[in-house]
């Protein structure tokens, strides 16, 4: 019945299973690693939902109680940027998309393109978040660090700003204070989004080097495939990000 | 026991054995390949998406008074709707979704509910207590 | 109690340890330190959370010293404050959460689903490197001087009266909890995915579901604990003020997000503890869990209601009476599940043939106790009744009732259980049977005055108190002492045992159970062929036609 022989020293090797090399010997299919890792990559995204679920949460309530605030605040942020690097980011999605059907289809040439165009999206997008986020250290926005509510209690002083958003009225100095809560929440949010880009980057860099020596292209798509699970949730993040941060009131 | 001819049956999925079809469809992730035309169509959804939600963001929706004192504004609704939608695209064909076995769509459903869970109780709190600055 | 026991053991004088099994495959310390096999990495857990259960009981020990006198005497009121703080935080993410998952549950799962290791066998190693990591981190913690906001580092205590390590130790907690959301997430997919040809889900092990149950909790709830330190570090460091009034912030919000997981925290950490006494009450009855399939979904249920009572802990906290009476209502409703756990034991011991080995012994004390615990957790999920006893020693004696009453008296439990199993020896009966009544005794003297003095007004984490309440807390420090010896006790004769004990053989209590099938200690893949199931869960029928089929031998 038991295709396998037990040797002298109590060893036991499987006869019946030729596997390929890929495969991890406490599964008994490549199938069955498929699925398992497939699952575990949704668990795991999962805790990434919660995780940025209790930062929601605070944003929620924080926005409900100080919208002039916010609205205000949130003009502060540029709005091309904002868009460009939704643009980014989805056209990211779409290469990350399309290299995994290049490692199902084993394209390797292809699948080199569309990692290295995702790459370069993703650098693209840091590229942007770091000129946004030295803008608000020029201006005095990063609150705990060199914080200054005067764009707010005098929306006169940051002339950039006011030329394109008159209708902001000078906010009365306690409202004008929560302005820094809108920032911290932006810089929480966005952050903890960017380091998650940053990790998602640097696997992708390891990716890069394993897929030109023809790793994803022998029929394991395991790995490609739950990265761009990951990378895709990176930018479900960043979809939800844009309009609660940059689009809250821009009339 | 069905035979497995020496080879230890599919993850496990013992409950389906000799239901072979079953098997098939649980393991559509790798036997179903989603084309680069539906991945372009999506792509190309998203950016009007992005779009649109910018767009909506220089207009007044207005408002609807449901109760005096209980006003709902549609621009948050309008954006979190067109946002609702962008990741459900994402999720459904880019994330492979739709094409995915019962199980992932599960686990998806429990992670967004979970997440509601976190901010709809907390708001019960919220809702009830003098509204405005602590 | 009559001499009859279930015990089995192999002829002693030819009976011998197998040759080859995952402690001897191979040698040298790299081969424990880079290990996937799940049960070597479930004896480093094993080690570890004793090792911290220790600190956190020595702690404990200096609190009831401190509380022998009306007067801080032996410590100053910010050092006593410290002392209880650090008890809490290891007692609950070094011991509690990571006990029965992480030492047990690793060990067996894959063999009880009839697997050669857990899905991911290097998430599991990084998971211990993780919780190692984050225990350096307490360590460290307490050598600079430790931490005195209580394990629950209310707001604004922690992020701005205070000078003490919050963040330290909250760093330290957010790696323990990726240590826990790490196991969690490996076992939900092994259970998942890995269960051997006929495993169904209704033919597993109690033990599994009550695993699974904890497992979605740990994933689901450990990553708002995880943002909501993140929270506290960055307030604490930048002063941004999202739980600062002054600022605009609410200090409630930190509870709700601190809760959010705290509250399954404690289904994380009973869950798996009820799953032993559902493996040892069956085996120790000889007979079936009565209500199989209610059992498997009251911790689904456990599980899944743990997330919609959290705001219970706030009643006095500045929460809305809408909030509180909808919190209110449904923590009533989650003490129906494990009632009917309960119930479903004790018809399992109804018509049972019972035997008082040491894990039954501790079996019984955990039904007892955490029934008295339970209920008085329903007294607390009222409203009326919680404002009175909230956050005096009614609270201290109600979690310590379930905890240590129930957790750690189902981790001996299953620790005596699965020794044989996991060591190839038997642990000696009669001074284990002693350590289990010596135990239940000092508990009870330890942590039953404690509810009088709750609802005679004393208030939890102080260090005096007002003379009239000295003679209870007297009696409670004696029986503290009595319960240190109990847990002593097996640290000293397990450790005998390794050497000394009886060759246990592979099924030394006829348990049902795919474990109990293979060879004690296992094999690092555990079997040598992939069992085909073929059999309800219990079934001891099977089990009778099993063993006169089979040749007994060992070694």
């Amino acid at each position: 019945m038991s295709d396998s022989s037990t040797t002298a020293s109590g060893a036991v090797v499987d006869a019946h299973h030729e596997h390929p090399p890929y495969q991890r010997h406490h599964f008994e299919s490549v199938d069955q690693q498929f699925d398992a890792t497939n699952f575990a990559m949704w668990l795991f995204l999962l805790t990434e939902i919660m995780f940025f679920g209790g930062l929601f949460t605070a944003y929620l309530i924080m926005r409900n109680w100080y919208y002039p605030a916010f609205v205000e605040a949130s003009h502060q942020l540029n709005i091309g940027w904002g868009t460009a690097n939704t643009g980014v980011l989805i056209v990211s999605s779409f290469t990350m998309a399309m290299g995994v059907w290049s490692a199902e289809m084993r394209k390797k040439g292809l699948l080199i393109l569309f990692l290295s165009l995702t790459f370069i999206l993703g650098l693209a997008f840091l590229g942007i978040k770091s000129i946004e986020y030295s803008e608000k250290w020029e201006k005095h926005h990063v609150p705990g660090l060199n914080w200054s509510d005067a764009s707010f209690v005098n929306p006169a002083s940051d002339p950039e700003v006011h030329k394109l958003y008159p209708q902001d009225k000078p906010l009365a100095p306690d409202m004008a204070a929560k302005t820094e809560m809108y920032f911290f929440l932006y810089f929480a949010m966005t952050g903890m989004h960017a380091l998650h880009m940053i990790i998602g980057i640097s696997i992708l860099g390891f990716m890069l080097v394993r897929a030109r020596a023809g790793a994803y292209t022998t029929g394991h798509v395991t790995y490609v495939e739950n990265f761009g699970l990951y990378w895709h949730f990176v930018d479900i993040v960043w979809i939800f990000l844009f309009p609660l941060l940059y689009l809250i009131s821009r009339y | 026991m069905s035979e497995h001819k020496g080879q230890i049956g599919h993850g496990g999925q013992a409950e389906h054995d000799g239901k072979f079809e079953q098997e098939e469809v649980e393991h559509g992730e790798e036997h179903h390949i989603v084309s680069p035309v539906i991945y372009l169509t999506i792509l190309g959804a998203l950016l009007v998406g992005t779009a649109l939600t910018v767009w909506a963001s220089y207009i007044d929706l207005g408002e609807w008074q449901i109760a005096p004192g209980l006003t709902l504004f549609w621009n948050p609704v309008v954006a979190l709707a067109i946002a609702c939608t962008k990741m459900t695209l994402v999720v459904l064909f880019f994330m492979h979704v739709k094409y995915s076995t019962k199980l992932t769509k599960l686990t998806v459903a429990c992670g967004f509910f979970t997440f509601i869970a976190l901010i709809g109780m907390t708001m019960t709190d919220y809702f009830t207590r003098a509204w405005g600055r602590w | 109690m009559s001499a009859a026991t279930i015990v089995q053991l192999p002829d002693q004088s030819t009976a011998r340890i197998p040759k080859m099994n995952f402690l001897t495959k191979e040698n040298g310390l790299l081969s424990w330190l880079l290990t996937g096999d799940h049960k070597r990495i479930a004896t480093l857990y094993l080690i570890s959370i004793t090792f911290f259960f220790f600190i956190g009981g020595a702690l404990a020990g200096l609190i009831r010293l401190e509380l022998l006198t009306p007067q801080t005497d032996l410590m100053a009121a910010d050092t006593y404050n410290k002392v209880f703080t650090m008890h809490g935080v290891i007692m609950v993410f070094f011991f509690l959460v990571p006990s029965v998952p992480a030492t047990i549950g690793n060990f067996l799962i894959p063999m009880m689903v009839g697997a050669r290791d857990l899905a991911l066998p290097k998430v599991n190693l990084l998971s211990w490197y993780l919780y190692v990591i984050a225990g350096c981190m307490a360590i460290y913690t307490m050598a600079a001087g430790g931490v005195d906001t209580g394990w629950t580092f209310t707001t604004p205590l922690s992020t701005h009266y205070l000078n003490t390590h919050v963040i330290s130790t909250g760093l330290a907690i957010f790696v323990a909890g990726f240590s826990s959301i790490f196991t969690g997430l490996n076992f939900i997919v092994t259970i998942h995915k890995m269960r051997c040809p006929g495993m169904t889900w209704f033919r597993l092990p109690l033990f599994v579901w009550s695993n699974y149950a904890a497992s979605i909790l740990m994933v689901l709830g450990t990553p708002v604990l995880a943002i909501t330190l993140v929270l506290v570090v960055l307030e604490r460091s930048l002063h941004i003020g999202v739980f600062d009034p002054a600022y605009g912030g609410d200090p409630i919000l930190f509870q709700h997000l601190f809760w959010f997981y705290s509250h399954p925290a404690v289904y994380i950490m009973i869950l798996p503890g009820m799953g032993v006494i559902s493996e040892v009450v069956s085996t120790f009855s000889r007979k079936r869990v009565f209500g199989y399939t209610a059992v498997a979904f009251s911790s689904v249920a456990i599980a899944v209601f743990g997330f919609f009572v959290w705001a219970h802990h706030m009643f006095i906290m500045g929460i809305s009476n809408y909030a509180a009476l909808v919190f209110s209502l449904l923590t009533m409703l989650v003490a129906v599940p494990s009632a009917i756990k309960i119930f479903n034991w004790a018809f399992t011991l109804y018509k049972g043939s019972i035997t008082f080995e040491t894990p039954m012994l501790y079996a019984f004390g955990f039904m007892g106790l955490f029934t008295i615990g339970g209920m008085t957790g329903v007294f607390l999920g009222a409203t009326g009744t919680d404002i009175h006893l909230t956050e005096t020693y009614f609270i201290v004696a109600h979690f310590h009732f379930v905890m240590v009453g129930g957790m750690l008296m189902a981790f001996l439990s299953g620790i005596h259980f699965w020794w044989p199993k996991w060591t190839g020896r038997m642990y000696p009966e009669k001074i284990s049977q002693l350590a289990a009544i010596v135990t239940f005794i000092g508990f009870n003297f330890t942590f039953f005055p404690q509810f009088i003095l709750g609802t005679l007004g004393m208030p939890r984490r102080y260090a005096a108190y007002p003379p009239e309440f000295q003679s209870l807390n007297v009696f409670s420090t004696a029986g503290a002492s009595i319960l240190g010896v109990g847990y002593l006790l097996p640290i000293i004769y397990l450790t005998w045992s390794l050497k000394y004990g009886a060759v246990a053989g592979d099924n030394p209590w006829q348990a049902t159970g795919l474990e109990w099938q293979t060879q004690s200690p296992p094999l690092t893949e555990n079997f040598p062929v992939i069992p085909v199931m073929d059999h309800e869960a219990y079934d001891y029928d099977w089990l009778e036609k099993q063993e006169q089929k089979e040749v007994a031998s060992v070694g």
